[in-house]
């Protein structure tokens, strides 16, 4: 996994150059003019520079990490920047990748990663529910994470019953 | 809501269970407090954006009444009253329009261009219509956008605002007009153009008919001139401005032949129909 995520992080290095060129194609204070332009795109970029930081650290990475990896502002006030709105729809896609990462993992022979993606996911989910959304795109989104959130429920459920995670949560404890 | 789910689930989840993993998440976490000023801050632009769309509402209101104040101009002698009490008008809906500048300080205004949009639309509608009263012309965007810089005006607003070090002309706001939204403006007066030339008409005015027809006809010209290449709007308010542009036409054409036959007072039931001016029997 580390590997592929160093590999990833140098794709970024693209990103980055081709984020200088579009800053430099309109005036800086006329961002949300053309913003739908760059929107879906910038949506993506998001939604991967956040896999590619849960995969390292299993955190969820911050606005300010996202830009500086995308190479581009923070706030609006210092030129091309990442608007809020796109960060958690990014996010949000996340938390849809992470499920399926909770079912390939357990395929594939990893029982104790789903605990761990299910933790993320509830906090992330009570972080959302602390969100005022006015009926858009982000909130319709938005809904589509408590069927996340569920699946990954499901899969943690199923290994538990099994007596599947014991295993796992045993190497967690610290190895006895 | 989203309880809806868990309830079909239910008999398959331990209950307890997930009530206890929800409640371990600690509400101080880096995540959570992101998520927190997340929340201040969609909340704030949400509440930005509703007090401009009900400042583009007020506009709206406003300005629609100034027009409808405005087809009772006639040149009779109340017609400078008329005119008066439109500017007073058109003052209160500039303050609204103040406001809108105060609360986009700082801001992108295309962010928030869909909220005020419509009012000032609406906007350029009344004063381009109380300018060709005055001028018989067309006013320009430059000189809407003139009307349209603001001073502090009293001690109170200086005080209020923080002066930035920034600023270099420190309380003094200004909205511009952009120029879709002037065109957009410009094409609906046209429709009250057309109905000033129906309604002088029916006062007796035979002038009046022929100068708007010239003058849209210039609108008109400027508008096929853009053609398709602006945004989707202008060119359906073009079709709008179309059917303005024939009726007042017609409205000339029967002025011109029937105009010497029929009597002054029944002029207007010449032009009582709406649509297709009707053939009328002659020697009215």
């Amino acid at each position: 996994v580390p590997k592929k995520c160093q590999k990833a992080r140098e794709h970024f290095g693209t990103v980055r150059t081709q984020m200088e060129s579009l800053k430099t194609k309109f005036p800086a204070d006329q961002y949300y003019r053309f913003h739908e332009h760059w929107r879906f795109v910038l949506q993506r970029l998001v939604f991967l520079a956040a896999f590619v930081v849960y995969l390292e650290s299993e955190t969820l990475v911050t606005r300010e990490a996202v830009a500086e990896i995308l190479g581009i502002e923070a706030d609006r006030e210092r030129g091309f920047h990442l608007d809020i709105e796109d960060y958690l729809s990014g996010v949000l896609t996340l938390a849809s990748e992470l499920a399926r990462l909770a079912v390939n993992s357990v395929t594939a022979g990893d029982y104790s990663r789903p605990l761990r993606i299910s933790t993320f996911i509830n906090e992330l989910d009570s972080g959302f529910r602390l969100l005022n959304l006015k009926n858009d795109s982000l909130r319709k989104r938005y809904d589509g994470l408590k069927y996340d959130v569920k699946k990954i429920e499901e899969v943690v459920y199923d290994l538990s019953i099994r007596g599947l995670n014991k295993e796992a949560t045993g190497g967690v404890g610290g190895e006895k | 809501g989203s309880g809806g789910f868990r309830k079909r689930k239910h008999d398959n989840f331990p209950h307890g269970q997930k009530k206890e993993e929800k409640e371990n998440v600690n509400p101080s976490s880096p995540l959570m407090t992101s998520f927190k000023s997340f929340q201040l801050e969609l909340d704030t632009r949400h509440d930005k954006y509703e007090r401009l769309v009900k400042l583009s509402r007020d506009i709206t209101i406003e300005s629609k009444r100034t027009i409808f104040l405005l087809h009772r101009f006639t040149s009779a002698p109340n017609g400078e009253e008329i005119l008066d009490e439109s500017e007073v008008k058109l003052d209160a809906v500039r303050r609204k329009i103040k406001q809108v500048a105060q609360e986009l300080i700082g801001e992108d205004m295309y962010q928030f261009h869909r909220a005020i949009s419509p009012g000032l639309q609406e906007y350029v509608e009344a004063a381009s219509f109380q300018y060709f009263i005055k001028t018989r012309s067309l006013i320009s965007v430059e000189e809407i956008n003139k009307q349209l810089i603001f001073t502090a005006e009293d001690r109170e607003e200086t005080t209020n605002t923080s002066s930035n070090s920034q600023d270099k002309q420190p309380h003094t706001w200004s909205l511009k007009v952009t120029p879709v939204d002037y065109l957009l403006g410009v094409a609906d007066l046209t429709g009250e153009l057309m109905r000033l030339c129906i309604s002088s008409v029916g006062n007796g005015d035979i002038d009046t008919p022929f100068e708007l027809s010239q003058f849209l006809r210039q609108i008109y010209d400027g508008f096929t001139f853009i053609g398709n290449t602006g945004p989707y709007e202008v060119s359906k308010k073009l079709y709008t401005l179309k059917q303005s542009l024939a009726k007042v036409e017609n409205a000339c054409y029967t002025l011109k032949v029937r105009g010497s036959e029929i009597p002054k007072h029944m002029l207007a039931d010449v032009f009582s129909s709406k649509t297709e001016l009707i053939d009328q029997e002659e020697g009215l």
